[in-house]
């Protein structure tokens, strides 16, 4: 008893009703988002007739993979029955340069507006935060007229374009404000030294940008990868996204609605921005929180 | 080669000007010191020399060229800043290395001055690091060595010793002093510290609000201050400030305090001296404690607080119903409440116009 009074190092742990309170939160939250994944993989493992029989939380009871290959190689969106492959394909295509291309001008822009004192950057700013806000929606009829007026309406060149564009705002935001947090004298140090615009950046300041870098990479990636209105407006038939391939998938079912397919495609569409989220982990939260203006 | 001049320049950002005409000459291989409070421009004006900063009025002279419109690079100019600016991504040797690289230099030549100035600095055993495995001291000689290889002829320096504790402080001030010895190149260098100041220049300039306060050599700027704020800005703990009135009686110019009268015979006027109102300012280690000598001014005052700080001890006591400190040395044995004599030398002294703060 006497020991154990006196307070003397490490204060032991407590573990008391208020605690067990946040852990059942985080336990029933936790279940509430996970449920939805185990109804998707759970059916993409039954069979068109296990599932008829309605119990989507259950252990398949004949455990078969053969949705899987259907989605990904044969399930028919609409007269064509390539699978979703098509799709993983195109997303790749698109991603690829969109990225990119979104990246290096949203750090170009984000630069030239911290480090360049430009006349009138603050209103600039202010005008592409403002662009941030504003539906896509809204953009997409003129949109579709200026583009098929210079010809790249329906082409991979227009999406790429277009995705460059609508990330160009979240882009710099992110870019300015990092570079923000940077020293102005390091790029006065280079100024010294002799290095122009494009020297400071690419062996200066690049170099020092790895985790914005890493963020903006995740953000884009998601951001592009899930996206559907804008793929199904200016992709055209050659490029249509997975997730344009998907939605195809699953609405245009003849007979019976094949669940099993549907979810294996579902399941491998997400497969990417799921990847991203795994593999980046902390830096994903870091990217939320610097994107937490656009969610 | 390497003079440096600002002509009648003004430097303000947007409607808030920092320096509204502002003129400095300074001579080749001269040793400088802008010294200030935070927010006096002193900084300003030397990213305005370096070219950092647009100026909006006047002219920028560098080694007999009019260099306002050039860029910082073309300036024939080296430049140490406050928290290091290292580039992080780069070793050392990178860091020094850099902007002869990209100036596209012969890979031999790069490799001979950079080594120049690592072994003046003794970088040596640091090239291959990145700045972050470096200690502030040596961060701040690998920023001192960047300066350095640039071969240039006039060092730009702003506040580069404030990062750094204080013994680190007073190394690397000898070693810059030692560096101008060595180079003879021009150096500015801006600091709110006035020990560093007073060690290091051959001329101080003292700045408040945009302005030269006064610009001499340490000596004059510490025994004979040209204003007030001067008087006030050097010197730790700060000289002593008695109000009065300045009279002539009976052909003899007297300081007339609430209590007294010190005369100012031995006074060095800089200009013919006019009865009114007055500041005489004394510092602290030009009293003695004591019996007076001739000649000097004695009075006596009690002690109310004494403040030992190892070589020497600062003695509070009052004068003219103001605080007066003393300095005396770490050994003396005055002690709290005593009555003590003190004495000072008039001539040692700083008169100050009251109304305008002018030295008298």
């Amino acid at each position: 008893m006497s020991e154990a009074a006196v307070p003397q190092g490490t204060r032991p742990k407590t573990f008391d009703v208020g605690r067990l309170g946040v852990y059942a939160v985080l336990i029933v939250a936790s279940l509430f988002f996970l449920i939805p994944l185990w109804v998707m993989l759970m059916t993409s493992f039954k069979t068109m007739a296990e599932i008829r029989e309605g119990q989507i939380l259950s252990w398949p009871s004949a455990f078969t993979a053969e949705a899987w290959p259907k989605a990904w190689l044969s399930a028919c969106t609409g007269l064509t029955c390539d699978g979703v492959r098509v799709g993983f394909w195109n997303s790749v295509s698109i991603l690829i340069p969109s990225v990119i291309a979104s990246i290096a001008l949203g750090a170009l822009t984000g630069y030239a507006m911290t480090f360049y004192r430009v006349r009138g950057a603050n209103l600039l700013f202010a005008i592409l935060l403002i662009g941030a806000f504003i539906p896509y929606q809204v953009f997409i009829y003129p949109m579709v007229r200026v583009f098929s007026l210079i010809g790249i309406y329906n082409s991979l060149l227009g999406i790429v374009v277009v995705h460059v564009i609508f990330g160009l705002s979240l882009m710099t935001l992110l870019f300015r404000n990092y570079f923000s947090s940077l020293p102005v004298e390091l790029f006065n140090a280079a100024r010294v030294d002799g290095a122009g615009f494009f020297t400071i950046l690419r062996h200066v300041i690049l170099p020092m940008s790895a985790p914005i870098i890493i963020v903006a990479t995740i953000l884009q990636v998601t951001g592009i990868w899930n996206d559907f209105i804008l793929g199904l407006t200016f992709a055209g038939r050659d490029y249509r996204p997975m997730t344009v391939l998907l939605n195809n998938i699953v609405n245009s079912t003849q007979g019976e609605a094949a669940y099993n397919v549907d979810t294996a495609a579902t399941i491998l569409t997400a497969l990417v921005p799921l990847a991203v989220y795994f593999a980046s982990g902390r830096w994903f939260v870091r990217g939320v929180a610097a994107g937490a203006v656009k969610g | 080669m390497g003079a440096v001049s600002a002509r009648n320049v003004a430097i303000g950002f947007g409607d808030v000007s920092i320096i509204e005409n502002l003129s400095i000459e300074i001579a080749e291989g001269e040793f400088i010191v802008l010294l200030g409070p935070s927010g006096c421009g002193k900084s300003t004006l030397l990213n305005a020399v370096a070219g950092l900063i647009d100026i909006q009025k006047g002219q920028v002279w560098i080694d007999g060229k009019n260099v306002t419109w050039a860029e910082p690079k073309d300036r024939g100019i080296g430049m140490v800043f406050q928290s290091y600016s290292l580039y992080p991504r780069m070793s050392v040797e990178q860091n020094l290395s850099f902007g002869l690289r990209i100036a596209g230099r012969p890979k031999a030549e790069i490799a001979a001055r950079v080594a120049k100035a690592s072994k003046m600095l003794q970088l040596d055993p640091l090239l291959k690091r990145k700045p972050a495995e470096l200690s502030g001291g040596q961060r701040q000689r690998v920023a001192i060595g960047r300066a350095l290889v640039r071969d240039s002829d006039v060092f730009l320096f702003d506040e580069p010793l404030s990062n750094l504790d204080a013994k680190l402080r007073s190394e690397l001030r000898v070693e810059i002093k030692k560096l101008h010895q060595e180079l003879g190149n021009t150096m500015i260098y801006v600091t709110h510290d006035q020990v560093e100041a007073l060690t290091l220049a051959d001329r101080i300039a003292v700045m408040k609000g945009g302005v030269i306060q006064q610009f001499a050599t340490p000596h004059d700027i510490y025994h004979r201050p040209a204003n007030l704020f001067v008087a006030g800005f050097i010197g730790s703990p700060a000289m002593n400030m008695i109000d009065g009135t300045l009279a002539q009686r009976a052909g003899k110019w007297m300081f007339d305090y609430a209590g007294g009268a010190v005369d100012m015979m031995r006074y060095p006027f800089v200009s013919k001296p006019v009865a009114g109102s007055a500041i005489l300012g004394v510092r602290p280690e030009h009293i003695d404690v004591g019996a007076a000598l001739p000649d000097r001014f004695a009075t006596k005052g009690k002690v109310t607080i004494v403040e030992p700080m190892g070589g020497e001890t600062v003695v509070w006591t009052e004068f003219s119903g103001k605080p007066f400190t003393i300095k005396v040395d770490g050994d003396s044995t005055v002690s709290l409440g005593d009555d003590i004599p003190f004495n000072f030398d008039v001539s040692r002294a700083s008169a100050f116009d009251a109304a305008s703060g002018q030295r008298l």
